[in-house]
């Protein structure tokens, strides 16, 4: 494989990632909050065939990610009034939208299957684009790509290095002392998981009108793709960053079953298909099994410097979610 | 002043009452105002669609019998996890540990169907190995939970995933039909080893048996053993049964080894019983349609029953809805699901209004 087609499928591995990245740093900025959007695989699927419905029938891009932006925030809205307001748990309410999503994605789509629509065109920026390598790899794009670009560093800038940032910590960590300080925590939570959904909403059309253009039913694809996007907010610590990394990783293990296909044919594309699933599991392990207690009680038996080598793995490794997160705050 | 406070609470108490009846009643109307208004955004008279599910759930004894074939699995797939929701663990795994239950089952009976045992055997053994095939997975999940603290949310789905890849792989690879390998599944099983059935009838006796005493079996464990009791004191408290001394993660682990078991022999009756040969979707989906009737039921093996069988002939009757009406059979799940999210926000609303009053 020569340099060129390396850079060519390292391009489509940044641009074929955007989607999950989007869904990854809205359920990012949802959990910080304190609140589990658990619906994430619903609702890209939902979002993905809304929005090629509604780009299709309008025949306006526009409108169509806008469409999916508010079907997002609507689930959103759903989970946030489900659990704030009438305090039932997060991941009941978030499982059954998650399939309840799906299915009427199925149902409603059914007449849209197999229709082409319109495309996001790519937009090369100029200059840029010519810049050797670099510029076939980062600039020749959709609009789409270079905002999954920017939005890393936004909401990175946002969740660390702002005021409301701050506060947005504090009420996914500790929600009384955050509401002490004047912070109304509740409905911060309400606007910080409606702006989460609208991303994860922006996931779908990304798809729909993007990297997997039109709309396929039961064979588009895209189901599954919700839930290693959890599995990505979580395997990246909540930190945007992170979460970028996460995202990437898992763009390019596709892209890698895609090309070893041809040279692994004792293997049936099925199975080159989920192996980012064991590799989830085993990352989610990595990341977590620092904070077992057994493992600490192991650590300790072990010599001193053996003892601070792994201890200082585990902890570069270790990622600990909101502690607030999924508990309703009562704010009286 | 006293007396007037006594009658404050006594018609509160009558209201609160009032609203206990009326909430389900509420769910049920809103559940259905909902999948009604995407039935007419479609274009579609909701009575015809509703009328055709009815019709395609109960309009024969072949389809009440399909219905009931359906219902077995489902509803050993919800009294598993009865057992894990009450230890509160959230059991999303269960849909791969039905497929382990169906691949081990398939193993088995690959192995003994050349051998000299009698088909009775060959196929309980079979289904034994299914039990165990879906513990086993299911262990697995929990041994992630508590030893390497991997929420079992994400352990399992990807638990399942693995699952599927594993089908696929066997379907294609090893296990692969005589020439060459096809979605349609391996080679079906000689009619000899297939779960006998009711004359012309798709259902078995025996299916139905081993459902009721799943019913059984989790009623008696859940409200008449220690076991029972101590499983919900870890789901309703973990720290506080630690202290009292439950041993905890060994309850967790055991809710999931008794959730594994019985979604494994859901496999075995989807394999013995209604394919007879191991298929890519051997699961059907009634691992996640058994989380939504689990969290109907509050606990209630009995009741569970009931629900799965509505859940069951919802499923059966929307398969006349795209030969009928050109509609996608995925209705019965929005209508399932939106039944479950009325009735959780009809009780948050509930409980909201009880602690405003």
């Amino acid at each position: 494989m020569g340099t060129d087609q390396i850079i060519i499928g390292l391009a489509y591995v940044l641009a074929s990632a955007a989607p999950v990245l989007f869904a990854a740093i809205g359920e990012t900025i949802t959990e910080r909050a304190g609140v589990i959007n658990l619906s994430l695989n619903g609702t890209i699927l939902l979002t993905a065939m809304g929005g090629f419905a509604i780009a299709l029938r309008t025949d306006s891009l526009f409108l169509g990610f806008l469409g999916g932006m508010a079907l997002g925030s609507l689930i959103a809205l759903i989970v946030a009034f489900s659990s704030i307001t009438l305090r039932q748990s997060q991941v009941a309410v978030g499982f059954v939208l998650a399939l309840t999503c799906r299915d009427l994605a199925y149902f409603l789509g059914n007449p849209y299957m197999g229709l082409s629509g319109p495309r996001l065109p790519s937009f090369r920026i100029p200059l840029l684009k010519d810049i050797p390598y670099l510029g076939q790899l980062l600039f020749q794009h959709d609009l789409l790509t270079y905002f999954s670009f920017i939005l890393i560093f936004v909401a990175w800038f946002w969740i660390f290095k702002t005021r409301p940032g701050l506060t947005l910590q504090g009420i996914g960590e500790r929600p009384e002392a955050a509401f002490a300080r004047g912070a109304n925590v509740n409905r911060l939570r309400y606007i910080y998981v409606i702006i989460g959904g609208a991303l994860v909403g922006l996931a779908g059309p990304a798809f729909s009108l993007s990297i997997k253009a039109g709309w396929q039913g039961t064979i588009s694809g895209l189901d599954g793709i919700g839930w290693i996007a959890l599995a990505i907010t979580i395997f990246g610590g909540w930190n945007p960053l992170r979460a970028a990394f996460g995202a990437y990783l898992f763009a390019l293990l596709q892209w890698l079953g895609l090309v070893l296909q041809p040279s692994l044919p004792g293997i049936p594309s099925q199975v080159l298909q989920v192996a980012p699933f064991p590799l989830m599991i085993l990352a989610l392990l990595f990341v977590n099994i620092g904070n077992t207690e057994w493992v600490e009680r192991t650590l300790a038996l072990l010599p001193d410097s053996t003892r601070r080598f792994i201890a200082r793995i585990l902890r570069s490794l270790r990622a600990s979610p909101p502690a607030a997160l999924g508990v309703p705050f009562k704010q009286e | 002043m006293l007396k007037a406070k006594q009658n404050r609470s006594l018609k509160l108490d009558i209201n609160s009452r009032w609203i206990k009846v009326a909430s389900p009643i509420v769910a049920v109307l809103l559940a259905l105002l909902f999948t009604s208004l995407v039935l007419i955004f479609t274009g579609t008279n909701p009575l015809d669609a509703y009328r055709q599910i009815l019709n395609g759930a109960f309009g024969s004894t072949g389809r009440v019998s399909d219905v009931t074939v359906a219902w077995v699995p489902l509803l050993l797939a919800t009294t598993g996890l009865l057992i894990t929701f009450t230890a509160g663990l959230w059991n999303i795994g269960i849909e791969g540990q039905i497929t382990l239950g169906a691949i081990f089952t398939t193993g088995m009976m690959r192995l003994l169907q050349d051998s000299s045992l009698s088909p009775a055997m060959i196929i309980t053994l079979s289904m034994l190995a299914g039990m165990v095939g879906g513990a086993l997975w299911a262990g697995l999940a929990g041994a992630l939970k508590t030893f390497g603290g991997v929420n079992e949310i994400f352990g399992g789905l990807g638990l399942n995933f693995v699952a599927m890849s594993l089908t696929l792989w066997l379907i294609f690879g090893p296990w692969k039909r005589p020439g060459i390998g096809s979605m349609s599944g391996t080679q079906p099983f000689p009619q000899t080893l297939w779960l006998p059935t009711l004359d012309t009838l798709r259902v078995s006796p025996w299916a139905v048996i081993l459902g009721i005493l799943a019913i059984i079996v989790i009623y008696l464990l859940l409200r008449g053993t220690y076991f029972g009791l101590k499983l919900k004191a870890v789901g309703k408290n973990i720290r506080g049964a630690y202290l009292l001394g439950v041993p905890t993660w060994q309850y967790m682990m055991m809710a999931f080894f008794v959730c594994g078991a019985l979604a494994g022999l859901a496999g075995a009756v989807q394999v013995t019983g209604v394919y007879h040969r191991l298929i890519p979707s051997i699961s059907s989906g009634y691992g996640y349609m058994g989380l939504m009737v689990a969290m109907l039921v509050n606990f209630n093996p009995i009741w569970a029953g009931f629900v799965a069988f509505f859940f069951a002939s919802l499923n059966i009757g929307s398969i006349q809805l795209p030969i009928v009406l050109k509609l996608d059979s995925a209705l019965a799940g929005v209508l399932q699901g939106a039944l479950v999210l009325a009735v959780l926000m009809v009780n948050g609303a509930r409980q909201r209004l009880l602690r405003k009053s």
